[in-house]
């Protein structure tokens, strides 16, 4: 009997991570697919169809270690553009990017995107963690 | 009839011949008109095609660059501003294959025209074209009165540019590369935002170069 009780708390205990990671899976996946046609009608033109910037003017999305660390601005720079000098992948840019017209779902949909193509593998970007960005830009 | 067979063996044999040959001649575009001459007292009618008329305007070096320094060139143009967010990244990445299959050879141009000369000064141009990664004297950035570079595109390169401020940037253009032989005559237009029309026109370049500077091609 105890037997019986513990093995079907175990049971319940595994279907109910099962489905969680499922529905994370799930939610990154959408974000994901939905982040990739963003990306394709406003980021592709200028940093490329496989992330690689173009030449010295448009930087190169596949710098996992850029991304990681400045993942709390990328919203920011995003939403309302970016002018001035910034380093990535160990090379100087110093252009200009114009705002994006995005709301805060895109924006989270197009960073999923980002962060998790081109070599890049930082999961989720979610529309709450965009919205909590958006409340420290500078 | 042993003949007849005979003789149109022969025709289809030549004209078999005729079609395979590499003969490939581009299409002259743009506004035609027949011109009557006389010569030697009988008279003789010519086409007389659309060409490109004279114009000057800065690169960005500083030099003034002229159809003088065009004469007898091949040369792509096109129009384009540095702080356009929309086609212009997508059309210079294709030129660039351009660039770089003909860099070298010394008889093809690129020019790109700034429709936006307020913003792209010299210095501006001389930025852009170093972060491209554009040197030497193939590839010009080139800037003039806005008037002249919006006559040349329509009227000229027949290629649509306008200021609109409901557009992302201020302008709206259409991203056309066009071909211009050594006679100053549009032989192409091609998408430049498309890979595959842009990879059409670094073939039909070669195609061009072969074609003899005074031939008068029909």
């Amino acid at each position: 009997m105890k037997l019986k009780v513990i093995t079907g708390i175990l049971l319940l205990l595994f279907v109910l991570i099962v489905s969680c990671q499922n529905d994370k899976g799930l939610d990154f996946n959408r974000y994901y697919s939905a982040g990739k046609l963003v990306y394709q009608n406003h980021c592709q033109n200028c940093h490329g169809e496989n992330g690689e910037g173009l030449q010295a003017l448009m930087p190169p999305l596949n710098d996992s270690v850029f991304l990681k660390k400045n993942i709390h601005i990328l919203p920011c720079l995003v939403k309302n553009g970016f002018q001035g000098k910034i380093t990535v992948s160990k090379r100087n840019f110093d252009w200009q990017m114009p705002p994006a017209n995005l709301n805060y779902i895109e924006i989270a949909q197009a960073l999923t995107y980002i962060t998790n193509s081109f070599g890049n593998n930082l999961g989720t970007v979610t529309f709450e963690d965009v919205t909590a960005a958006m409340s420290k830009c500078k | 009839m042993k003949k007849l067979l005979t003789a149109i063996a022969i025709i289809l044999v030549w004209s078999a011949c005729k079609f395979n040959s590499n003969d490939k001649k581009l299409p002259i575009y743009g506004n035609r008109q027949a011109v009557t001459k006389v010569v030697n007292g009988q008279n003789v009618t010519d086409t007389v095609y659309q060409t490109i008329p004279s114009f000057k305007f800065i690169n960005q070096y500083g030099d003034s660059i002229s159809d003088k320094q065009l004469a007898g060139k091949i040369y792509v143009a096109d129009f384009f501003f540095t702080s356009c967010p929309s086609i212009c990244p997508i059309m210079q990445r294709n030129m660039l294959n351009v660039y770089n299959t003909y860099k070298n050879t010394g008889d093809v141009n690129i020019l790109s025209f700034t429709i936006d000369p307020k913003y792209d000064s010299v210095k501006v141009l001389k930025k852009y074209a170093d972060k491209l990664g554009v040197t030497g004297k193939t590839w010009w950035f080139l800037q003039g009165k806005k008037d002249a570079t919006y006559t040349l595109a329509e009227k000229s390169y027949l290629v649509a540019v306008s200021k609109d401020t409901t557009v992302p940037g201020g302008y709206v253009h259409q991203g056309y590369f066009v071909l211009i032989d050594k006679q100053k005559r549009i032989r192409g237009s091609y998408d430049g935002t498309s890979p595959e029309q842009v990879t059409q026109l670094i073939d039909d370049i070669k195609t061009l170069k072969a074609e003899p500077a005074s031939a008068n091609t029909q």
